[in-house]
């Protein structure tokens, strides 16, 4: 590929602008009409997801929500973008990718529920476990995709971060590792703008984030993170690529983080209302359907029957959340490491008398209440 | 001190006898995991052509190709992390990071990642690597060379922390880190990569298991890595004095083997603990610990510490000034309280 090849455009690659119309593109081609219904989908179950589990959290059933609230459409086409032989390398703010790769929304809710640190079978769903600690998570995806390109298989791995992570030197690591084996990873970064409180401008003075792309040599691309189709467009290019040997690209995202960090962020210390009200109107779900109405693709029928399934989705959600799980102390111990040590099972020991102390007391003050015998 | 008293042969692995230094037994234990199992990848900084800085993967590229041990970009915390996603992914990864205060840029990845995964997964995704990094002193190192960084590890639950101090065990142990369901620190004392020993390759070392290196009744010395041919000269200098000293080699820093050094401890009565780290919040402290809460009333005399000092690692002129050494040792034998004393 030619130096200049890598270079992203000058303006992030549009299909769909705000107001729903198609923009023409040489490069890029549109999605089919099935392939854009069933992306709509994903969004309109996308917000769904975040709405429910904000409202949860407000509800004391979710510990912690890190909501993509206005970012379906990056998390719908990382989804979408792979088969199902590939795999997914998420964030904690990826949730809404997560399920849409086909993990229960119950499963994905474990870390932020707080029952265990992660809920899912990893290799079931082709999904590695959400990272916290940014960016490091860009390395494992290199590890595995160097294992599947020894292995000659043509698996492509999809590897998610947000534009705070592109400061960590794990990024630079991944990109560089990735570049210098070859391997088929693509690199989505959301840029939403913020890492919680910090803006784009304190994080790089590159001209793009996609630009970093062509110091490791390797392409990159920006796409509008809004319009699902652009997204999945330059996002299957470079699976394409990185399927047929053609090595990692890294594609960033222009989006907006519509909601607080987290519940437990106050995002008026740090930004204007003005500007989050200035991307309402940029909004991922609002473009699409104004676009697949506007062809006849979309239907009233297909509206309400995407609803009802984002309804039901929001539904387990709430059944799963608002059910206690019965979680077993001593898997504490269990899979710290294959085979428990002496001196972890002796740890397990004493918590086990604890816990049965416990239990009998809490039994005996029952019984003693019900006898009507408290003092 | 060449093969271990508990420690046995075992069928399914050939018998070659030879002499040879450390390095060249963990030359060797290489080689055999790759012949042995197809997952075994050996990568990090300068471990191809060059056969890395101390020429421990000497050859192994020349011998089995690129695929199986390969240089990496200068980049230890994308060394372990792809190891990570390469453990994720079916391999068995070694990794060798050239000293061990270059080792920190992975911490992270060690920590975080190395150590919880399995956890995190519920035991559904293992790490079975192994992080092999040379440490400790007496080498006349400059800065940064030098370090004893084990009290980091062994304070990480998920981590196995091992360290031979025999070509025997650098072999036996290497072979069992690599065969480990859990990553695995392997830390190699510099100082003794050129000691000699005999290394037979039938011989399996259980990782959790310390290692008695020295019988002897009236006084037990516990240490690992460098500091076990230092309390072995000890003992024998002790000896003359007409002093039965026992050494154990603990070599399982993590997984510790309580129930060995209890059982020797309480044999003797007096115990002193040897390691090059500083003393302070490190692996002998945990041991002196260990040893007072299980055998207090078999104590004589308090446990004792001959370890490093609260300070960066000595500069080479100075370095003789920061080691434990043998006069140390003995100094702190003789402070364990002896009824011949008036």
């Amino acid at each position: 590929m030619e130096h200049a090849e890598m270079l992203p455009r000058d303006r992030a690659v549009q299909l769909i602008d705000a107001d729903g119309t198609v923009v023409a593109d040489e490069t890029y081609a549109m999605p089919s009409i099935e392939t854009l219904l069933a992306a709509y989908r994903g969004l309109v179950d996308g917000r769904r997801i975040n709405d429910q589990a904000g409202a949860l959290v407000r509800q004391g059933r979710l510990a912690v929500y890190p909501s993509s609230h206005g970012q379906e459409a990056c998390q719908i086409g990382a989804a979408l973008a792979i088969a199902a032989e590939d795999w997914l390398f998420p964030t904690y703010r990826d949730s809404v990718a997560v399920i849409a790769r086909g993990v229960a929304p119950a499963e994905a809710m474990v870390l932020l529920k707080g029952d265990w640190h992660s809920g899912y079978d990893v290799r079931a769903h082709r999904v590695a476990p959400q990272a916290t600690p940014l960016a490091t998570q860009l390395l494992h995806a290199v590890g595995f995709a160097y294992a599947a390109k020894q292995r000659g298989e043509d698996t492509v791995v999809i590897a998610l971060c947000g534009d705070g992570a592109t400061s960590e030197g794990d990024f630079h690591e991944a990109m560089n590792f990735a570049a210098v084996f070859h391997v088929p990873v693509v690199f989505f970064v959301q840029n939403n703008e913020f890492a919680i409180s910090v803006p784009l401008s304190r994080q790089t003075a590159a001209p793009s984030l996609a630009h970093k792309a062509i110091g490791y040599g390797m392409p990159g691309q920006r796409v509008d993170g809004n319009d699902v189709a652009a997204v999945l467009s330059v996002l299957g290019e470079a699976v394409d690529r990185a399927r047929s040997g053609g090595g990692p690209t890294l594609v960033e995202a222009h989006t907006y983080r519509m909601q607080a960090h987290t519940n437990a962020d106050d995002d008026t210390r740090y930004r204007e209302r003005e500007e989050v009200r200035a991307w309402v109107t940029r909004d991922p779900l609002t473009r699409l359907r104004t676009h697949l109405t506007g062809v006849g693709a979309l239907t009233a029928e297909l509206e309400a029957e995407y609803a009802a399934g984002a309804e039901r989705i929001a539904a387990a959600m709430r059944e799963a959340l608002n059910t206690d799980t019965d979680i077993d102390p001593e898997d504490l111990f269990r899979f710290v490491t294959e085979t428990r040590s002496p001196q972890r099972e002796e740890q397990w020991q004493m918590l086990r008398g604890e816990i049965e102390r416990t239990r009998a007391a809490d039994a005996e003050e029952t019984a003693h209440a019900t006898t009507g015998g408290s003092r | 001190m060449t093969i271990a008293h508990e420690d046995v042969r075992v069928d399914e692995r050939p018998s070659h006898v030879s002499t040879m230094s450390m390095a060249a037994a963990l030359n060797l234990a290489l080689a055999d995991a790759i012949q042995a199992d197809p997952d075994v990848v050996i990568f990090g900084e300068d471990v191809g052509a060059l056969g890395g800085v101390f020429r421990i993967t000497d050859g192994l590229t020349a011998r089995f190709g690129e695929d199986r041990c390969f240089d990496t970009p200068l980049a230890e915390s994308g060394i372990v992390g792809t190891a990570v996603g390469m453990a994720m992914n079916g391999m068995r990864p070694i990794v060798e990071l050239q000293f061990d205060a270059f080792a920190l840029p992975a911490f992270e990845q060690v920590v975080s990642h190395v150590a919880k995964l399995g956890n995190r997964t519920r035991g559904a995704v293992r790490m079975p690597l192994v992080i092999r990094i040379p440490f400790g002193g007496g080498i006349g190192g400059v800065e940064h060379h030098c370090d004893s960084s084990e009290a980091y590890y062994a304070h990480t639950p998920g981590l196995t922390v091992v360290s031979p101090s025999t070509p025997q065990d650098a072999y036996s142990l290497l072979r069992a880190a690599i065969a480990s369901p859990d990553p695995v620190i392997f830390l190699e004392p510099k100082k003794l990569y050129w000691t000699k020993g005999e290394v037979d390759t039938s011989v399996t070392a259980e990782i959790g298991t310390a290692r008695i290196a020295r019988d002897g009744t009236d006084v037990t010395l516990l240490a690992y890595g460098a500091a076990v041919p230092l309390a072995l000269e000890a003992a024998e200098v002790a000896a003359s004095e007409g002093r039965s000293v026992q050494v154990v080699d603990v070599r399982s820093l993590s997984p510790f083997d309580d129930s060995t050094v209890t059982a020797a401890v309480r044999t003797t009565g007096r115990a002193v603990v040897i390691a090059e780290a500083p003393g302070y919040a490190s692996v002998a402290s945990e041991i002196q610990a260990r040893v007072f809460e299980r055998c207090f009333e078999y104590l004589e005399a308090p446990v004792r510490r001959v370890t490093g000092f609260d300070t960066p690692f000595a500069p080479p002129k100075l370095e003789h000034w920061y080691l434990p050494d043998v006069d140390r040792i003995l100094d702190a034998i003789d402070s364990l309280h002896w009824e011949d004393e008036s």
